[in-house]
């Protein structure tokens, strides 16, 4: 492993999108939009105040799943990988210089969406505004790391756009976004114990209602943490040197 | 220290449920452009994954600088190019070459360099989705020259190219081979393109059915051409069908 490679690699996938001037509007601007409609659908501020920490984990979680999903199948199918495979970089430090380039981009996104939401849309956070804003990071790395993970069971673009609604749909539905979680059907409730996204909008929940650093907020950030990168590992166990 | 840059032994491949290769053996001589001919499906890209140690192989061994292919100490120095180009389609010529580059921490000129060898100087700051099939591979190609490597795996490098190019290629194998000491295993279809090279394999339903220099092969078959010599010996092995021997 090495810091070098990692961050050539980071300026290498910058470098890629950079010219990619639609994809950058739409993973920054999208998310802040979907806000806004929220808003002004329900109408109502208070409702609005329940579901924006939610949907802060939402947004970025589903758009980086996606971004990360189609890139590294691009790596994969368009022989890049292989190449890189018979160079001296380590399947560790491709894996990390995508997660710190995206990483980035999640920055920016959860950047746009948050100020937007607190300067306009008028959420009020209890707890710390900077740890809020780790906490979404954090989540939109949690959907990359699984993007890396899945796109290895995706053969085509087609299917890993699929792979969308089975790995991220499943979770948005079961994360509390519709009902609180403890309100599901009492096995659903219980399946939603074992999906990571779940523990990213309950610590959102968390600190926007309580300025307090509890426990329980300690033990959902370090779940998400422990997902990602358990997914990230699971990422790299996937990369392969040889291939049939 | 062997002569050999790569030695091959009994090597068995299954892709897909089907065997490809079946227990071949063949040697490249170092310093040396070897070509790998046959016609397309007989296995050359895979005896050439084999080589550079990205395919998996169900029997055999394969030794490339006196390492077992595929080896931690190879990664770097060896070149290699697949037939679909792999390089980044989003980037320009010059920053995808800035990218390996760094990787195989090649000296800093190299890029421009191999641009000046693949004669891509002047489309260096195109975008890689915008060139032409021809400079797409010779950008594949440019990558794979960037840090000097001892062996260099080409698989059909000059497919799709006009012949004044194609020619200026095989000029510069045969400068990397003759001057620089490299060695070289370029594969292609077309016979004519092996009949300058130092050395030849010809190869056919995951066998190899020489192993000489041109001239060699000629003599054995008592052929005028390579085309007729591949004829015959395919038509030797039986493997033929309807050609007469």
């Amino acid at each position: 492993m090495s810091l070098r490679l990692t961050l050539i690699t980071t300026w290498r996938i910058i470098g890629q999108r950079r010219r990619d001037h639609r994809t950058l509007a739409l993973v920054t601007l999208v998310p802040a939009l979907l806000m806004v409609l929220m808003r002004y659908v329900f109408d109502s501020k208070p409702l609005f105040e329940r579901l924006a920490p939610t949907l802060l984990a939402i947004f970025p979680f589903i758009v980086m799943f996606l971004v990360t999903s189609v890139a590294t199948l691009r790596e994969r199918r368009s022989g890049t990988l292989e190449r890189l495979m018979t160079m001296p970089i380590a399947k560790l430090d491709l894996l990390l210089g995508y997660a710190v380039a995206f990483g980035l981009l999640a920055v920016i996104q959860v950047g746009v969406a948050a100020s937007l939401c607190l300067f306009w849309l008028g959420l009020d956070v209890k707890g710390s505004f900077a740890l809020m804003f780790g906490i979404a990071v954090l989540d939109a790395v949690l959907g990359m790391a699984l993007g890396l993970f899945v796109s290895a069971f995706a053969r085509t673009e087609f299917q890993a756009v699929q792979f969308m609604p089975l790995f991220a749909g499943t979770q948005v539905l079961l994360c509390g976004l519709l009902v609180p979680r403890d309100h599901m059907a009492g096995v659903l409730a219980r399946i939603s114990d074992f999906l990571p996204l779940s523990y990213a909008v309950d610590a959102l929940k968390l600190i926007t209602t309580s300025a307090e650093l509890s426990r329980e907020l300690i033990q959902d950030i370090g779940v998400v943490a422990a997902c990602s990168l358990l997914a990230l590992a699971a990422g790299a166990a996937t990369l392969r040197r040889r291939t049939a | 220290m062997n002569s050999c840059a790569v030695e091959v032994e009994g090597l068995r491949v299954v892709r897909g449920g089907t065997e490809v290769l079946h227990g071949l053996d063949c040697s490249i001589p170092r310093s040396a452009l070897t070509a790998l001919v046959g016609p397309s499906g007989c296995g050359k890209s895979t005896l050439l994954r084999a080589m550079v140690g990205v395919q998996v192989v169900a029997q055999g061994r394969v030794t490339v600088l006196g390492r077992a292919a595929g080896s931690r100490a190879l990664r770097g120095r060896i070149g290699y190019a697949t037939e679909s180009p792999a390089v980044y389609a989003d980037l320009s010529v010059r920053d995808n070459l800035r990218y390996f580059a760094a990787i195989l921490k090649a000296e800093a000129p190299a890029a421009e360099l191999v641009l000046e060898q693949v004669g891509l100087t002047r489309e260096s700051e195109r975008l890689v989705a915008q060139l032409s099939g021809g400079q797409l591979s010779r950008t594949s190609l440019a990558v794979a020259l960037l840090n000097q490597p001892e062996l260099l795996i080409l698989d059909e490098p000059t497919i799709g190219l006009d012949p004044v190019l194609r020619e200026e290629l095989w000029r510069l194998f045969h400068q990397l081979a003759g001057d620089l000491g490299a060695t070289l295993i370029v594969s292609s279809h077309i016979m004519d393109e092996a009949a300058r090279c130092e050395q030849l394999l010809m190869m056919r339903d995951g066998r190899i059915l020489a192993g000489d220099t041109p001239e060699g092969v000629r003599r054995s078959t008592g052929s005028q051409d390579l085309e007729q010599a591949f004829m015959r010996l395919a038509g030797e092995t039986g493997a033929a069908v309807g050609t007469p021997a």
